[in-house]
């Protein structure tokens, strides 16, 4: 069971969610899978395709650089995170 | 019944709901607005679907990707979905919804990057209409300077195998199947810039829609011209010839009248994308395009460094006919009066993408 702990701007998209959520999975992918059982959608919103996050979503095992595949300690802490990325210029066409 | 009319504005930073008395459309008093909607996520295109009373929003969050929105609640509560939206892992990612259409029980999402997406639930769960992306010329598709992305999907108002899709920069495609397979129909329709000037597809649609009354006519504003097609696109007629410019994202057509559609011109994609000489004007015919005026009063008539897009002219049901633009820099304008006249309805709003009408009961 990891402790995992959410953006607010991934929680207001999901009623009910909430910020610091306790879950089980081997791995970062499992334990999105499982808070997608919690909350239906919640992978699509985390990840692009199968086996990878989106472009800017960061992703911390305690503390360290993480990605789908990377295993979870069993008291680990998971931090979901938005990039920097918001802000930039949108073209017309 | 009474009703309440709803302009619905989609922005760079969520949507917002106008909402008031029909009957005080042109007055400035009694109008309220609600937003951001959406939590604030780029929205290309919001609307209402009268048979579902549903609103749906299409955007796409630089973070959390491609969904398409759903109230049924007028905007109270909303879910969001892109399950199934997807090419496969071995294909693009989404990037955005840039078109919402209900076609009977079908939703349909034009996409970014380029391709179409129908419902059979109401936008819970989608699935991919391949023949569109399976199209011969699919190698050869470039994005414009907004994306590669599908920005236009309609249907035949009797025959729903019978649609039309516009994709930037690639053009227009119809299918008489509903969906399986697709044709390419731009010919006639410029590309500047090129050695051919008239390729098979590479032309940039920036809006399409049908003639009212008359589904095989269409008009198109382009990204190098205005453009009618009396035979359901498979061949297309400039009508450049009285407007101040070639370059301009929305047209929207006359409820009743097939000769008459509207347009906003822009400068030019390489001088500032702004209305010509800073005067705001919607440009209208009313002989297919033979011919072409200029609607201004009401509307800044100097100073005016501002654009439209694509999804960001509307107009309503009602009689005389409303209609309704957003600029690129947050004001929203209305005309009571099927354009003759207009006033500033909204300031200060995020950058506008979407604007559409409803009427709803109260």
């Amino acid at each position: 069971m990891a402790t995992v702990v959410l953006p607010r701007s991934l929680v207001v998209l999901f009623p009910g969610a909430e910020r610091r959520v306790e879950a089980d999975g081997e791995t970062v992918g499992e334990l999105i899978d499982s808070l997608d059982l919690r909350w239906p959608g919640v992978r699509d919103r985390l990840c692009q395709r199968s086996d990878a996050l989106r472009e800017y979503i960061n992703v911390y095992v305690d503390g360290r650089p993480a990605d789908l595949a990377t295993p979870v300690g069993l008291v680990g802490t998971v931090h979901i995170l938005p990039a920097v990325a918001g802000g930039q210029a949108q073209p017309e066409d | 019944m009474t009703e309440r009319l709803a302009i619905l504005i989609g922005t760079r930073k969520g949507a917002f709901i106008l909402t008031g008395d029909p009957g005080a459309r042109a007055a400035d008093e009694g109008w309220q607005l609600r937003g951001p909607l959406c939590e604030g996520w780029p929205i290309n295109h919001f609307r209402y679907d009268p048979a579902s009373r549903a609103l749906l929003a299409g955007g796409g969050s630089p973070w959390y990707g491609a969904a398409v929105w759903r109230s049924d609640d007028l905007g109270t509560t909303w879910t969001h979905s892109s399950q199934g939206m997807t090419y496969g892992d071995d294909g693009p990612a989404m990037r955005s919804v840039w078109h919402v259409e209900p076609v009977g029980d079908v939703l349909y999402a034009g996409v970014e990057p380029a391709g179409l997406f129908k419902s059979s639930d109401g936008g819970a769960t989608w699935e991919h209409v391949e023949g569109l992306t399976n199209h011969p010329s699919r190698p050869s598709w470039q994005p414009g300077n907004g994306g590669l992305i599908c920005n236009t999907v309609f249907a035949h108002p009797s025959d729903p195998n019978r649609m039309w899709v516009a994709i930037s920069a690639v053009g227009c495609f119809a299918t008489e199947d509903g969906g399986a397979t697709w044709e390419a129909r731009n010919q006639g329709v410029r590309v500047d810039g090129l050695p051919d000037p008239y390729p098979e597809t590479g032309q940039c649609v920036h809006k399409m829609v049908a003639a009212a009354g008359q589904p095989d006519r269409l008009y198109q504003q382009n990204h190098c011209g205005t453009y009618r097609s009396d035979d359901a696109g498979r061949s297309w007629i400039c009508l450049d010839e009285g407007l101040p410019s070639t370059f301009g994202f929305p047209i929207v057509a006359h409820p009743t009248d097939p000769d008459t559609v509207f347009t906003i011109p822009l400068n030019g994609d390489d001088r500032g994308r702004y209305v010509p000489e800073a005067k705001l004007a919607v440009w209208r015919t009313t002989d297919q395009g033979s011919h072409w005026s200029p609607l201004r009063q009401g509307l800044p008539s100097s100073d005016a460094f501002v654009g439209v897009l694509r999804e960001s002219m509307a107009r309503d049901d009602l009689r005389p006919f409303g209609l309704y633009f957003g600029t690129s820099t947050g004001q929203l304008f209305a005309s009571a009066d099927e354009g003759s006249s207009w006033r500033r309805m909204a300031d200060l709003l995020p950058p506008i993408t979407s604007v559409e009408t409803a009427l709803l009961d109260a």
